[in-house]
């Protein structure tokens, strides 16, 4: 918030850290405590192992043995785990030592307002760390289901949750076993090379008339705009299962259900949407001098487009591409209604896994996939950056 | 230098001069533009061209998007009325039965059971009565079987006249002596000359004279030969023809007088009259025959039934797909426990307006920290947001599948930590819970990127300004800064519930029973009951619902302001 203001701290009454780490002993001994049959006794002797630790550390110690206490704490954690419960309990235990080592002295010597402005009440500062961990708790929400399926997908059982070998990470408990299934099973092989067949078709279709019709929309005459742009973005609006039905009964009146193209068709248009939106985004910043430049040198239009428009929206084209792609190949509704036995891609796969026999394999091809989304996010967020360099919105 | 290209008074060709002396010449006159056109005018034809150039660059998308994407809608909103099967599959039955008065409580005339034999008849040759039987059976259960049954049975009714033409004269029964009684003679020599190499058939025409003397035989014979040529391919001269046409050859000679007639096969023709006029022939009445088949045919209510639904339009869909039906009293609630679907669109809004509301209270802290915090460490938080945004909808679900199941990763922390006994693991999947959540999940980055968007733009001076003229932390916060970020929730909140109200992939994965939504049971009617009129109606209504918030949210927000990833 205020680097610049530097909050003077200094180390607080032992009552209160002592206090506030009984507290917080207290609550991780409520767990610890139920986990062993008596969550009061684990709030007593948290509480009271926290407020000892918490005075040892200040009154006796001091400041100067912050790294050794520390250390120690780590150490002791962790051989406490080890005993109770192995491997998990090793790293557990050491997590503890290491968070309250440094909980200790963010405590007790004050530190938690060096980033706060001075003049904040106490019940100020309560509030703001209450609000980061509610936060913190969202972000949690927000990302555990997908980083729960990576290890689970190295499962050495045929089970959707962990086995007890995995939690003690046992090497047998583990093997790459769904990913060789989903890597060698032609179910899942053809259904990667269906998708990777239809997805790019599609892309390609949406980008190249999205493109141009985001190019013919960006002028600034064009009678019944608003009605054409309703129109260009309502595959995105309205529900897939509507467009799956009306698609199902208009394309088997003219013999494309079950076909490639019937599919390729129904993609491409669902992508058009997210290619309009990025591309007209793109244009919004476009300097329009530029082109006209051109044309005074003498440039035709075509080539004033690629040689100078083209060339400056291409990041918010490609990113209305990936999201196409995305859109294509994450898509499930509309095949399940336009597809056939031959013609099954990778979501519907996972969705008729999902839905009748679960195998594991699912979750391999999750976890691909995952990394995939990563690599576009990361490719997309970099192309927003260098659209906004190209268009000098942002410096740098 | 004065040479003549420079002088401007000798320069021949346009110039901005030439415009402005002719503005000068004729001082009222409009102003020209530099070839001498009125400068409005040349101005018009500018923006024309610019209009036009910019139509043709959106119109082959505009044309794409009209022909995969607006046609299919149109084709599932005239779907959802559309009812031409019974009026197609039983025309005669239809035209029949406009004279009778369903409220009469009398069973339709004989005339009536007449057409239905023909129209059953050639609706079973064509295998197309079981889905006209099951069409009705939407409407009134037991149809199905009664006219499943009147498919096979409508035969008996005919056999009653075949086996005593038979009786009398094997030639009854054979090819060759009806296509000579009925068929044009050179259409005849064609045909007999007709083989596979030359193409189509030659198709059957009457033989002159013949529709005057057999009016309903003629008929009959001639759907018969058409049918043989067109579905099988036959050759009429060589396919006995069906008991359908005995039965039409039995009421014409009852009704008319063969006597005078002496084209080909008069003998045999004449023989017939004379057993048709004998007492002893038997007959069975239309209305006998189709008792015999099902005892259905002769309930009063079934009739109703099939003459409500003759027209071609209907708003019959409609009706069930709001717990109404359509009686021939008009329309009608259904009675308590067949109904349905209202509380399934209950459900639905209701389900959708939790997970939106969900959705404001967790996207919010995360738009207000994302918003306030140097952009650097909100660039790196907002990877959080985004990469379930990016990742795979079905990868989101099946992480839910294993979160939430009674053997998954939920449960076991709970049940390790001793929350939970073993025994008792909480049922969080296959119900509303398993629903909202999941969703709430997959939906939050569409909540928290608008917010974030709207929030970004609130200056922070305004806040400061608020506390350092006394107003508490709670006060700055409700009367300065939450006002100022309302858009951004409306915006939010009418994406998520849009994409909610129409989910189908993650309630059929996780709802169970209880938490499915409208659209899983439209999936429902197109892939297993095959009731694709009802799935339109339901779809068209849930359609208008979300096509009301569209309109709302471009007033609200504006399309073109739609922003995605950040």
């Amino acid at each position: 918030m205020s680097d610049a203001i530097l909050t003077p701290i200094e180390k607080k009454p032992i009552g209160f850290t002592a206090g506030v780490l009984a507290a917080a002993g207290g609550f991780a001994g409520l767990f610890l405590g139920t986990a062993q049959g008596s969550g009061l006794m684990g709030i007593v002797i948290g509480a009271a192992l926290m407020a000892a630790l918490a005075v040892v550390a200040m009154q006796m110690l001091g400041e100067a043995m912050e790294k050794p206490v520390r250390w120690g704490l780590i150490a002791l954690g962790v051989a406490a785990g080890f005993m109770y419960n192995a491997i998990p309990g090793l790293i557990m235990g050491g997590l503890f030592g290491w968070f309250f080592g440094w909980f200790i002295y963010w405590i007790g010597m004050g530190r938690y307002r060096v980033h706060l402005v001075p003049y904040l009440t106490p019940g100020q500062v309560l509030w703001h760390y209450t609000f980061r961990v509610i936060c913190g708790a969202i972000f949690v929400f927000l990302i555990t289901p997908i980083l729960v399926i990576i290890p689970l997908s190295f499962n050495a059982q045929n089970f959707f949750t962990f086995t007890p070998e995995m939690l003690r990470f046992d090497p047998a408990g583990y093997s790459l076993q769904h990913y060789r299934d989903f890597l060698t099973n032609p179910e899942w092989t053809s259904a990667v090379k269906n998708s990777l067949l239809i997805a790019p078709v599609a892309t390609l279709i949406s980008v190249s008339l999205g493109t141009l019709a985001a190019i013919g929309l960006s002028q600034s005459h064009v009678p019944g705009k608003r009605a054409i742009m309703a129109i260009l973005i309502s595959p995105m609006i309205v529900p897939l299962i509507i467009s799956a039905t009306g698609m199902y009964f208009f394309y088997s009146k003219i013999g494309l259900v079950g076909t490639y193209w019937g599919i390729v068709l129904a993609h491409a248009v669902l992508g058009i949407p997210f290619v309009i939106i990025t591309v007209t985004a793109t244009l919004v910043g476009f300097d329009r001098s530029l082109t006209r430049a051109a044309a005074n040198m003498g440039a035709d239009p075509v080539t004033t487009f690629f040689k100078v428009q083209m060339p400056l929206i291409l990041p918010g084209v490609i990113s209305g591409g990936l999201f196409a792609f995305i859109t294509s190949f994450d898509e499930v509704v509309v095949v399940l209604f336009l597809g056939s036995a031959e013609l099954q891609t990778l979501p519907w796969q996972m969705f008729t896994g999902l839905r009748e026999q679960i195998s594991p394999t699912i979750l391999a091809a999750a976890t691909i996939l995952v990394a995939i989304s990563i690599g576009l996010l990361t490719s997309v967020e970099l192309l927003r950056r260098r659209s906004e360099r190209l268009r000098g919105m942002s410096p740098g | 230098m004065t040479d003549a290209a420079t002088e401007p008074d000798k320069i021949t060709g346009p110039t901005p001069d030439i415009a402005l002396r002719a503005g000068d010449k004729t001082k009222s006159g409009p102003v020209l533009a530099a070839d001498g056109t009125p400068l409005k005018r040349s101005l018009n034809r500018a923006l024309r061209a610019q209009k036009l150039r910019a139509l043709a660059l959106i119109a082959p998308l505009l044309l794409f998007v009209l022909i995969t994407f607006i046609a299919p809608i149109g084709d599932m909103l005239f779907r959802s009325v559309e009812n031409q099967i019974v009026s197609n599959t039983m025309p005669r039955t239809t035209a029949a039965l406009q004279d009778w008065d369903s409220n009469s409580g009398d069973l339709p005339p004989e005339e009536v059971f007449e057409a239905a034999f023909y129209d059953l008849f050639l609706a079973s040759e064509n295998k197309v009565h079981t889905r006209l039987g099951s069409r009705l059976n939407y409407e009134q259960s037991g149809m199905s079987s009664m006219f499943r049954r009147a498919g096979r049975g409508v035969g008996d009714i005919g056999d009653v006249y075949l086996d005593q033409f038979k009786d009398l004269d094997r030639d009854w029964d054979e090819a060759l002596p009806w296509a000579e009684l009925m068929g044009d003679p050179d259409w005849i020599a064609a045909q007999d000359a007709w083989s596979e190499a030359d193409g189509p058939m030659p198709s059957f025409e009457l033989r002159a004279g013949i529709a005057e003397v057999l009016p309903r035989t003629a008929d009959a014979y001639e759907t018969f030969a058409r049918f043989m040529q067109d579905s099988n391919g036959d050759s009429p001269l060589e396919e006995e023809p069906w008991s359908m046409v005995h039965t039409a050859l039995y009421q014409d000679l009852a009704a008319g007088d063969v006597a005078g007639y002496d084209g080909p096969r008069a003998d045999m023709l004449r023989a017939a009259d004379a057993l048709v006029a004998d007492p002893a022939f038997e007959t069975i009445s239309f209305r006998d025959g189709f008792e015999e088949i099902d005892e259905d045919w002769l309930s009063v209510e079934n009739w109703r039934v099939i003459k409500l639904y003759s027209p071609d339009y209907t708003v019959g869909y409609f009706a069930s797909a709001v717990d109404m039906e359509k009686t021939p009293d008009g329309i009608e609630v259904r009675p308590e426990d067949e109904q349905l679907y209202i509380r399934l669109f209950q459900r639905t809004l209701f389900m959708s307006l939790v997970i939106t509301f969900s959705c404001i209270l967790l996207g919010y802290p995360i738009a207000y920290l994302l918003s306030n915090l140097p952009s650097s460490k909100a660039n790196l938080l907002m990877i959080l947001v985004l990469l379930p945004f990016w990742t795979s909808l079905l990868v989101r679900t099946s992480a839910w599948k294993v979160m939430l199941q009674q053997q998954g990763v939920i449960n076991d922390v709970l049940v390790w930590l001793g929350m939970v006994a073993d025994d008792g693991r909480l049922v969080m999947i296959n119900n509303q819970f398993g629903t909202i959540v999941a969703m709430t999940h997959i939906l939050l980055p569409f909540m928290i990127l608008p917010m974030y968007s709207v929030m970004s733009t609130i200056p922070q001076s305004y806040v400061r300004a608020a506390k350092s003229l006394g107003a508490t932390n709670w006060t700055t916060f409700w009367r300065v800064y939450f006002p100022q970020s309302v858009p951004g929730i409306g915006a939010g909140s009418i994406l998520v519930f849009i994409l909610s109200i129409g989910y189908y992939i993650t309630p059929e994965i996780v709802g169970g029973t209880s938490g499915i939504f409208i659209s899983n049971r439209i999936a429902f009617h197109i892939s297993s009951s095959l009731n694709w009129g009802l799935a339109a109606a339901l779809g068209t209504i849930l359609l208008v619902v979300v096509l009301v918030l569209y309109w709302a949210y471009d007033r609200i927000v504006g399309i073109d302001n739609v922003k995605l990833g950040g």
